[in-house]
């Protein structure tokens, strides 16, 4: 037994070792700090004024770029989601103009309605492209789950039972937090943008949001850092806009699992007891 | 499943039915009087996990395949109407992909104690190998589902995987390219995969089934590694192991739910979540972690060709394990040296799964090496020579003495 656990610790202590050694050639990625969020945790839920901030945030700017073509206008009305109202709804999907075919076959533009999808801000991926340097802006529809960093060990350990599960809305909200001055010596081709936290620093994005950009009409502070979370917020409903029924599902089924193992493990002591 | 039941049922529909398909009598003797070793841990119920992870999986995912369109420009999408228009297909979607790693997680639960206790040996040599045919059958299914999601991830992975067969002298870009059903990863190639991905499934069943006959032949091994003597060494399967592997089961599933509603993401990678893109290279392309271990085997080979067949072989060698180990004893309880070689396996599989999420670069490699050479030393050189010195203990002479003794 202790040969065993003498091995055992030699190969903690080694792979311990390993962890602490440097990284290689992997592209540098800064560690986000963490943010506080309403839909962190096994009851989590999502803020809905933020998510109505996040939007607008989302439609004034980030829509210039940002297809978001998983989103309908109806998604904006649902329980879980920013629960604008059905009206609100209506006269948003009418700002969007949507390409159709009228009854004759021809092409034609009409208002939107809520069972729509956004429609993309370019006609198409080439002209995305030719509109930003050669590189279409990512759609936004999944962004959220689509971002993140290495949280390393032994964190990623610690991970499974504190439930961090927001590695993207921290990445975005430290991203657009995250333009600076180059560093002296930081080679930043013409087109790129310095930005402390996107995998190595050079982002193609121009700064997206400056202090004031955005009217708040709930008296939200208008800061760059408000913006930073409050689009990460709305861009984590809007790939996971079954957050918070999947925690609230989960919360029940926990219970029941719960209950149903202890009646077992009770019965199966019984039933054993005779044999043991 | 061995031999005719005696057993009549008492219902006369049931007793009409079994004179002409004697099914009632089948699932009695091989669900409730079966005899089971009455001092079975719960490492045993892993088997019964398993069956019922398979289960789940077939059953979610056949209900996924009604909404799951297989076309490159199709899929990725129809994955997102799926999270979000389909009812409850946010959840079908996560027990199913969180489904497969659970899967995964139980079976190497279930080898490593098959490892353990010597369940390969005389008489279950044939159990083990269809066990690993079983282990082989699921490691294509996991692989060609996570493709079918044509994310990043998923693309890339088809990529690095199906290359593999490059290496093959001579006819390799031939085999490439018949796999692919063109010239690179393509519709052609996600369309077969879906096709395979909903047949392996139940060709895993057919094998799971004559695993269990097997099994019922043999009779299960036990911690003891000693055969079960008389009536005082068993109880029967019902009630005995139905609620014990029952009780183990829900708690399972309580991990199982934790992934599936609380950390439903955990375990993919964020670069899947990103439409696959032929023409752009993610930083970085790695495997789900049940693979990580063999993908870091791979890369420890600076050879190519050398690397697949090492890979291939970590997984083959275990077909010969029955063999490889030259010692009568099964259970490592009763071999101190065997088992202090078993833990240090397990280090080394931890070990490579961890630098198969790391670059092949430095230290890396350098580890990754050590790692490899044991694992196949554990096999080829460890095991042959250990049956041959090593001084075993005394085994108890029967099951229940051993039970006996362990509470004295």
């Amino acid at each position: 037994m202790n040969t065993q656990r003498a091995l055992f610790a030699i190969a903690v202590a080694g792979l311990a070792l390993a962890t602490t050694a440097p990284a290689f050639a992997q592209i540098e990625q800064v560690t986000p700090p963490r943010q506080k969020w309403a839909f962190s945790g096994p009851f989590g839920k999502f803020d809905e004024a933020q998510l109505q901030r996040g939007f607008k945030i989302y439609k004034e700017v980030c829509a210039n770029c940002h297809s978001i073509e998983m989103l309908t206008f109806r998604n904006l009305s649902e329980p879980g989601g920013p629960t604008f109202s059905e009206a609100q709804v209506e006269a948003v999907a009418a700002e969007y103009k949507i390409r159709d075919l009228d009854d004759l076959g021809n092409s034609i533009e009409r208002a939107g309605r809520p069972a729509d999808h956004f429609p993309p801000p370019f006609a198409n991926e080439a002209t995305a492209k030719a509109a930003n340097g050669g590189t279409a802006p990512p759609d936004m529809s999944t962004l959220a789950k689509a971002r993140g960093y290495q949280r390393g060990f032994p964190w990623f350990l610690f991970d499974i039972v504190t439930q961090y599960q927001e590695q993207g809305p921290d990445y975005i909200a430290a991203m657009i937090n995250g333009y600076k001055a180059p560093p002296k010596g930081f080679n930043l081709p013409p087109s790129g943008s310095y930005n402390e936290y996107f995998p190595g620093h050079n982002i193609g994005m121009p700064q997206p949001l400056q202090a004031g950009q955005v009217a708040y009409d709930d008296g939200t502070p208008t800061t760059v850092e408000q913006y930073g979370r409050d689009v990460a917020a709305f861009l984590m409903w809007a790939a996971e806009p079954h957050l918070v029924q999947r925690k609230r599902i989960g919360f029940q089924v926990m219970i029941f699992l719960i209950v149903l193992s202890g009646l077992l493990y009770f019965t199966k002591k019984k039933v054993w007891s005779a044999v043991h | 499943m061995s031999g005719p039941s005696t057993y009549q049922p008492t219902n006369r529909a049931l007793q009409w039915l079994e004179k002409r398909l004697p099914i009632s009598g089948l699932i009695h003797s091989s669900f409730i009087a079966y005899p089971t070793p009455r001092n079975l841990n719960y490492w045993w119920t892993f088997g019964g996990i398993l069956s019922m992870m398979l289960g789940i999986q077939i059953i979610t995912g056949i209900v996924l395949a009604m909404h799951y369109t297989p076309h490159v420009d199709l899929a990725f999408k129809s994955v997102e109407i799926i999270m979000r228009d389909v009812n409850y297909g946010w959840l079908l979607r996560y027990l199913h992909a969180n489904g497969a790693a659970m899967f995964f997680f139980a079976v190497y639960a279930h080898i490593f104690r098959g490892m353990y206790y010597g369940s390969y040996k005389e008489p279950r040599e044939v159990l083990w190998i269809l066990g690993v045919i079983i282990y082989l059958l699921m490691m294509a299914t996991g692989f060609m589902g996570y493709v079918l999601v044509w994310g990043q991830m998923s693309f890339w992975a088809a990529t690095v995987i199906t290359n593999l067969f490059s290496a093959i002298p001579g006819i390799g870009d031939t085999i490439v390219t018949w796999l692919w059903g063109g010239y690179a990863v393509g519709n052609p190639t996600l369309n077969r995969f879906y096709s395979l991905h909903y047949l392996l499934p139940f060709a895993i069943a057919g094998v799971v089934v004559l695993h269990v006959w097997a099994l019922h032949v043999a009779g299960q091994n036990n911690p003891a590694g000693v055969e079960p003597k008389s009536d005082k060494d068993t109880v029967p399967f019902t009630p005995y192991a139905t609620i014990k592997d029952g009780f183990l089961m829900v708690c399972f599933c309580l991990v199982y739910a934790w992934f599936v509603f609380y950390i439903p993401n955990y375990l993919g990678h964020p670069d899947n979540y990103i439409p696959a893109n032929p023409a752009v290279t993610p930083a970085e392309i790695v495997p789900e972690w049940y693979y990580l271990p063999f993908y870091a085997i791979l890369r420890a080979i600076p050879n190519k060709l050398l690397g697949v067949i090492a890979l291939f072989s970590s997984i083959g060698i275990l077909a010969f394990l029955p063999w490889l180990d030259t010692s009568k004893v099964r259970s490592a309880r009763y071999r101190p040296l065997y088992r202090q070689f078993f833990w240090l396996l397990i280090v080394a599989c931890i070990g490579l799964g961890w630098l198969g999420s790391k670059p092949p670069e430095g230290i890396y490699v350098i580890l990754a090496r050590v790692f490899t050479f044991y694992y196949f030393a554990y096999f080829l050189i460890v095991l042959p020579l250990l049956g041959l010195f090593e001084k075993t203990k005394p085994l108890p002479n029967s099951i229940s003495e051993s039970v006996l003794q362990a509470k004295a």
